[in-house]
């Protein structure tokens, strides 16, 4: 008799959470992943983040539409990379249209740019911080929330159009993707979400500094072009005036190619480029000079994943701290920002 | 009752080297409405942001339901609800949606907080507008919609900065009974700022006067004037009455009232136009004068005592006072 009240009760118990767990709305959530339900559906609504998506798309769409039709003469008997052949899809381009990850590289800022510049002072220009900060949250919330949506949705952008685009080379060029090569897609899907979080906290940043939206995006498509077209020219022309003579020594040409790579890294659209050749490309097995000793007895094979990782460990370490900085610098002035009713 | 649920003493408030709010001494007894008046720029909305925790004293303490904004802001902001100066939604929600996720973000479940966000629409007459984006709302309705937002929580006190501001007339009337009929139900206390002095003493118990951050009197209007004109010569107009006298008849008598009441004590400022006088006096009643003009054979056709009321208040503060 006890026995069946006892497993009465844990039926009940178990239908309870059940429950739970399925109506919507019964249960009170955490603030701060209100703020983030609330932020998710604004990005997901908003027209700007639908154009940016089929923008993204379309461009997508058509480089790998594109490797596809190049894939037969991108291969070579002798290619180190020719057990690779699914990641081509990303990497191959016929000269007119760049590939796959440099139109990321090259959209995935303006992505970032788009999701969060106006994050905090449309907010406060509409009044409606006030009246959030009005309510029993925390200050912080409001900017992690933010943040923490941002990248939930990105990541799913993402993690989709990797999906969508190895589906679809399986159906068209009917090779399945190894393991490896899986693996280093969805890494490459994890780098293009960390390179768009550096340019979503970077906007954060500047919509905290500055009053009115089109401020902030005019300031963040200025750093953008910046470091995507103008930075390049800049080093190229350090480079020329301080270029060492032909004939000048070994390591001195080291010295002088070690010092024009680094000062094009400074900029994270270069440690992203070399990050993401690095991870579609085994062969790559250093991303900066090399002497024949080095080279030499070296077997032409492709590098794992773990390796290629560890070549580009300190990009993406960079990577990484820029976008904690810029995060630890929105943290900071939005923290001691006065909010005023507009 | 008369239990003080708003208590600051000494709050100071600078930015730079301009002081904004000057050792600042106020306590709002539970139950009350009390209007905080002063013009623009007296620091009234930067007391407020003290008091909700959002902006920090440079000196002197607050406490609201007996929590201290600067130390538990949340606490504070639990217990207090805020409706800031032209207060904004997110336009592209409905009002329903607006409110309902203040609710929820006050530890309402989704039901709950449906439930209440409904009620609270249909008592600030908002039920028909409930599923419209806020966008459309005009500016009454934003208001009425604020009030709903800052019920949500069910707070004990509420703050309501600049509540008037941009309302037409009979909105503004409407406004103002709609809050006191709410708090008067609900056993809320209310703090409201405000610049329109006229409107709003009609619905506060009481009243503090705020100038360039010093609070400089307090209390229903006849306190306010009470203590802003003590030292102020009272008015006096009066108005002869002129029957059927020739002109120079009607002179000489007019020139007696004259002399014998510029000749009374206490009497300054006299000034004649026509048949009527103008002076001020010391004296609280104006009995003494008007029997010299009985003396003097002349009809009296009023005898007008001036008391200093809102308007004076007013042109005094406010008028000027915008630095």
């Amino acid at each position: 008799m006890m026995k069946s009240k006892e497993n009465s009760l844990k039926i009940s118990a178990a239908f309870n959470w059940v429950n739970r767990l399925f109506s919507t709305g019964r249960e009170t959530s955490h603030p701060f992943w209100l703020i983030v339900e609330k932020e998710i559906s604004d990005h997901v609504r908003s027209l700007r983040f639908v154009i940016m998506v089929a923008l993204i798309g379309l461009t997508s769409a058509a480089t790998v539409y594109l490797a596809m039709s190049g894939l037969k003469d991108a291969i070579k008997p002798s290619d180190p990379e020719g057990s690779f052949l699914f990641l081509k899809l990303f990497t191959v381009s016929d000269g007119a249209i760049p590939s796959f990850h440099i139109f990321i590289g090259f959209l995935g800022p303006l992505l970032g740019i788009s999701m969060a510049f106006d994050s905090i002072n449309s907010e406060l220009g509409k009044g409606t911080m006030s009246r959030l900060l009005a309510q029993p949250i925390h200050r912080d919330y409001i900017i992690n929330a933010k943040f923490v949506a941002a990248i939930i949705v990105i990541t799913g952008l993402f993690l989709c159009l990797s999906l969508l685009v190895t589906g679809w080379g399986i159906l068209k060029i009917g090779i399945l993707p190894t393991f490896s090569e899986f693996c280093r897609i969805l890494a490459l899907t994890a780098l293009n979400v960390l390179y768009v979080s550096f340019w979503l906290n970077l906007s954060i940043y500047f919509s905290i500094r500055f009053k009115q939206p089109s401020t902030s995006a005019l300031a963040c498509i200025a750093v953008w072009l910046f470091v995507t077209v103008f930075y390049g020219m800049l080093v190229s022309l350090i480079a020329r005036s301080i270029a060492p003579s032909e004939f000048a020594m070994p390591n001195q040409i080291i010295a002088y190619q070690k010092f024009v790579q680094g000062l094009g890294r400074l900029v994270p659209s270069q440690l992203f480029s070399d990050a993401c050749t690095t991870l579609l490309m085994p062969s790559v097995r250093s991303l900066g000079p090399l002497t024949m000793e080095q080279l030499h007895g070296a077997i032409p094979s492709p590098l794992g994943l773990g390796q290629s990782l560890l070549v580009v460990w300190p990009q993406l370490t960079g990577l990484t701290a820029a976008t904690v900085v810029c995060f630890a610098l929105s943290y900071r002035s939005f923290m001691r920002k006065e909010i005023r009713s507009r | 009752m008369d239990q003080e649920i708003i208590k600051i003493t000494g709050l100071t408030k600078s930015y730079g080297t301009h002081t904004v709010v000057n050792n600042l001494n106020l306590s709002v007894n539970k139950g009350e409405i009390y209007g905080l008046l002063g013009p623009n720029g007296a620091g009234k909305s930067t007391t407020i942001l003290m008091l909700m925790g959002l902006s920090e004293p440079n000196g002197g303490s607050i406490r609201v339901a007996g929590i201290d904004p600067v130390r538990q802001p949340v606490d504070v902001k639990r217990k207090v609800g805020y409706l800031p100066e032209d207060v904004g939604f997110y336009d592209e929600r409905t009002g329903l949606d607006n409110i309902f996720y203040t609710g929820r973000l006050n530890g309402l479940s989704g039901k709950e907080a449906k439930e209440k966000a409904m009620w609270l629409l249909e008592r600030v007459g908002l039920t028909d507008a409930a599923n419209k984006k806020t966008g459309t709302y005009s500016r009454g309705m934003r208001q009425r919609l604020g009030l709903a937002d800052v019920l949500m929580k069910s707070p004990e006190v509420i703050i309501l900065d600049e509540p008037t501001l941009g309302l037409d007339p009979e909105g503004l009337r409407r406004f103002l009974e709609l809050i006191v009929e709410l708090s008067r139900e609900e056993g809320l206390t209310v703090l409201l700022s405000s610049h329109h002095l006229q409107q709003v003493q009609q619905v506060c118990d009481r009243m503090g006067l705020f100038v360039s951050g010093r609070l400089i009197a307090e209390g229903n209007v006849r306190d306010l004037a009470k203590t802003l004109f003590s030292q102020e010569l009272i008015s006096y107009e009066a108005g002869l009455y002129r029957e059927n006298q020739t002109d120079a008849e009607w002179e000489r008598i007019r020139q007696s009232v004259v002399e014998a009441i510029q000749n009374t004590e206490g009497v300054t400022n006299f000034s004649a136009e026509g048949d009527r006088l103008f002076w001020a006096s010391s004296l609280p009643s104006g009995h003494e004068i008007a029997n010299k003009i009985f003396e003097a054979k002349v009809g009296l056709a009023y005898l007008n005592k001036k008391e200093f009321g809102l308007d004076e208040i007013y042109h005094k503060y406010f008028s000027t006072a915008t630095q």
